[in-house]
């Protein structure tokens, strides 16, 4: 029963000065399939969806869309012929409503008026068709980000897209929000709207996508069936070796006590929170987005000007004010938001590695010691395996991964004894990972404290040997890593108390 | 792999030419206007471009350093007129000595500055309003002290600053000098100046990485009225007399050397050496269509042409 094909691409080959971005890539999607594309960062995902809706020019190859050889010059000329891509930056306009977002350029008009009768109603008929509970008069400002994820789809069927790209689309999704968008997806099969679905989640893959397009280094490594294959067997593609396991064997040795938060309370934020942190111990803090395991973790390092609790250290109490108090004294927090809140994109490695020790690598001490500086960058380039031609490359033209590594030799070259890492391998490919995960088993060898805050449950249970669930900004309870299960995390981030 | 390292020196020898834009710039306008007029390439004329260029490049180096933060000062014109009255009234009014009045001038200049930095940093208001208040408020502080008159009437040391040489160069140009080298080894070797291009590259990372990034913020505005006043007390000096709309217009002649000089204004990226290359720019184009006998009304639209076509450039080549 062989289905439509509504988009092949053939042999793609796309060469970028010195490097050979896509090297004869196939992919083809079916009428109402949910195809994944995977890959690790750099593999030429991106690259080849930029191909396809005429942002880059292909060198060879061809595009086929239902049947017709196709050549799009532009984006626009890609929409016409029923393509949308919904990006991970979604591109709404915060201060219109919901309809008038979805119709944006195409309102029906009284003479020179907008028809808002119409066009409430249009948009009605375009919720209610995808199933979407979503108010058209709600200014997108203040929708979460899952339902401006709604909209944005909602745009892109009211448009007749038939080829829909999802890129990374639950990236920032709560877990309920996923739900909801993977009802919506199952919807869209239903209009026989094909999905090209990318994401780093394999579990989310064999939950919704019926193939898979695996690419690597630009080349094409193969094409299967969800239902044929496993996690393993995909991580293997993507990464061309086999990966032991996802997760290493991690030995804790907790010892001391070094930070004991007591009924700690950030208005709005983090409601009497009261913990204890010990030295080579890794706890890890699970919970739904919007829980407060981020603001927890930033009222520990000094962000918030107003809160009230106690914050003992190494003992005796610690007025933290600042995050320059918390480096000071060898707390370091590392954003899970590296792009807004970890990188200065536009400076160097080395500008970016140096600059919580800055003041003390000076000459006269006075002028940054260069040699120094680029001793220092030089040495976390080669001791985390950072991919870079030098340490005066700028941070934006590294990859996910690689841009990840530079925040931590930062955070690592301030010699910190406790370790904040939130989100630390969101959107970062496998074998980063790894990476990341290693380094955190050396961290606590050294007697470093660390906490971690995910949202991969995997990821929690296997790194942790205790673990805070948080709900509605309060610790729920703690579990004990090597009892608990996902399903007993669940319970207590979804407001549920064990007893 | 020949291939490769081919495309590798093309690279580097566009970015090289991209590196130098600005001065390549100012070259062909200099190379133009010697064969156009055989006065331009004289001693004399570029002396006195140079000087002209002093007052306006002075400020536009605090302005870099501002707009290298991701703000705006348009209060730098009202500051330098300010700080010129003061330094001005304190000697012929008060009778002061003339290196003590000068002391208040710029201490008078740097508080404005101050003030617009705290405004800025830890109210949190936009610069460009504050800045904006600041050069109103200035001015008018300006004409109440001096009652809208011009003070005049210095001891003859006081010229020294805007009308003595060093051997054959004029005072200004020579302040000039030293403060470029001063302000660029600030922002290219010291950790202040590192954090003055962190903070415009991304205020919150600079934040999070413990430093202190509203006292970086503080420093560079109040250092900015300090250059200002250092500008108001050339002008006073060269002028022989402190007059209460001096300066006007000139926080704009300040941005657009900087902007052509290549920083940006976002922030985050640029530099002192470019600024004052986008200053020499405008000066020369002035001299030059001066010496060809264009009007001047003329020469505020070809200012403004060349304003408008050295950004164009500057986006196009940042897009490839």
């Amino acid at each position: 029963m062989a289905k439509q094909k509504v988009l092949e691409m053939k042999n793609i080959t796309k060469t970028f000065p010195g490097v050979k971005a896509l090297d004869k890539v196939n992919f083809s999607l079916e009428k109402g399939e949910v195809h994944a594309l995977l890959g690790e960062n750099g593999a030429g995902k991106s690259t080849l969806m930029k191909v396809l809706n005429g942002i880059h020019k292909r060198d060879e190859g061809e595009i086929i869309v239902k049947g017709e050889p196709v050549e799009f010059e532009n984006t626009k000329e890609a929409q016409n012929a029923g393509l949308a891509i919904i990006h991970q930056e979604l591109e709404l306009i915060p201060y219109l409503n919901v309809a008038e977002n979805i119709f944006l350029g195409r309102e029906e008009r009284n003479g020179v008026f907008i028809n808002y009768k119409k066009l409430y109603q249009q948009t009605e008929e375009v919720l209610d068709l995808l199933g979407v509970n979503i108010d058209p008069r709600a200014q997108i400002k203040d929708l979460n980000i899952g339902s401006q994820q709604m909209v944005e789809i909602a745009k892109a069927v009211s448009q007749d897209a038939d080829i829909l790209v999802m890129d990374e689309p639950t990236s920032s999704l709560t877990n309920q929000e996923i739900e909801i968008l993977f009802e919506l997806i199952e919807r869209l099969k239903e209009q026989e709207i094909a999905i090209v679905y990318i994401s780093h989640r394999l579990e989310e893959v064999f939950e919704i996508c019926d193939r898979v397009t695996v690419l690597r280094d630009g080349q094409f490594v193969g094409e299967v069936k969800t239902s044929e294959t496993n996690e393993d067997e995909l991580i293997k593609m993507m990464v061309g070796r086999t990966i032991e396991d996802r997760f290493p064997e991690m030995n804790f040795a907790p010892a001391d006590e070094i930070l004991r938060v007591k009924n700690l309370s950030v208005p709005d934020q983090i409601v009497n929170a009261s913990f204890s942190l010990k030295k080579g111990e890794i706890l890890g803090i699970a919970g739904l987005m919007g829980s407060g395991r981020t603001e927890l973790a930033k009222a520990i390092f000094g962000v918030f000007k107003e809160k009230t609790g106690e914050i003992f250290y190494r003992g005796n109490r610690l007025k933290i004010n600042s995050p320059a108090d918390a480096i000071d004294n060898g707390i370091y927090y590392l954003s899970e938001d590296r792009k807004e809140e970890g990188l200065i994109l536009g400076l160097s490695v080395a500008d970016n590695i140096s600059i919580s020790v800055l003041k003390t690598i000076l000459n006269a001490n006075t002028f940054i010691d260069s040699a120094a500086e680029k001793e220092l960058a030089e040495k976390y380039i080669k001791d985390l395996n950072i991919k870079t031609p030098s340490e005066k490359q700028l941070v934006k033209n590294l990859s996910g991964g690689n841009q990840q590594k530079v925040v931590i030799s930062k955070l690592l070259s301030t010699r910190p004894e406790v370790v904040i890492f939130d989100e630390p391998t969101r959107g970062i490919d496998v074998g980063a990972k790894r990476e990341i995960y290693n380094l955190m088993q050396d961290l606590i060898d050294e007697g470093v404290a660390v906490i971690l805050i995910s949202s991969e449950l995997p990821e929690i249970l296997n790194l942790s040997n205790r673990i805070l669930v948080m709900h509605e900004k309060e610790i729920m309870g703690e579990l004990d890593a090597a009892e608990a299960d996902q399903e007993a995390i669940m319970k207590l981030a979804t407001g549920r108390r064990s007893q | 792999m020949n291939n490769i390292s081919g495309s590798i020196k093309d690279k580097s020898f566009l970015e090289i030419l991209n590196k130098f834009k600005t001065g390549i710039g100012l070259l062909v306008l200099v190379i133009v206007l010697s064969f156009m007029s055989p006065y331009f390439l004289t001693i004399p004329n570029l002396l006195n471009v140079v000087r002209q260029v002093s007052i306006i490049a002075v400020i536009s180096f605090g302005m870099t350093m501002v707009i290298l933060t991701g703000g705006i000062d348009l209060s730098v014109g009202s500051m330098l007129a300010f700080s010129g009255a003061v330094a001005a009234g304190m000697m012929v009014n008060s009778g002061l000595n003339v290196f003590l009045a000068i002391l208040i001038g710029l201490a008078a200049g740097t508080a404005l500055g101050l003030f617009n930095g705290l405004a800025v940093a830890k109210a949190k208001l936009p610069a460009f309003i504050v800045t904006l208040a600041m050069m109103t408020v200035a001015r008018g502080f300006t004409l109440i002290y001096t009652n809208g008159r011009p003070i005049s009437g210095f001891d003859e040391t006081f010229r020294f600053f805007g009308a003595g040489y060093l051997g054959r160069i004029p005072i200004p140009v020579v302040i000039m000098f030293i403060l470029l080298i001063v302000i660029y080894i600030l922002l290219k070797k010291t950790p202040f100046g590192r954090y003055i291009y962190a903070i415009g590259g991304n205020e919150t990372a600079t934040k999070l990485s413990g430093i202190n990034t509203d006292k970086i913020k503080i420093a560079v505005y109040a250092l900015n009225g300090f250059l200002a006043a250092v500008s108001g007390i050339i002008l006073t000096s060269r002028l022989n007399s402190a007059q209460p709309m001096a300066g006007e217009g000139y926080e704009l002649d300040a941005i657009a050397a900087v902007v052509l000089g290549g920083t940006s204004l976002s922030g985050g990226s640029g530099g002192v050496i470019g600024t004052i290359i986008g200053a020499l720019i405008i000066a020369v184009l002035n001299n030059g269509l001066n010496l060809l006998n264009v009007s001047s009304f003329y020469q505020l639209v070809a200012k403004g042409a060349v304003i408008l076509l050295a950004v164009f450039l500057d986006r196009k080549s940042q897009q490839q």
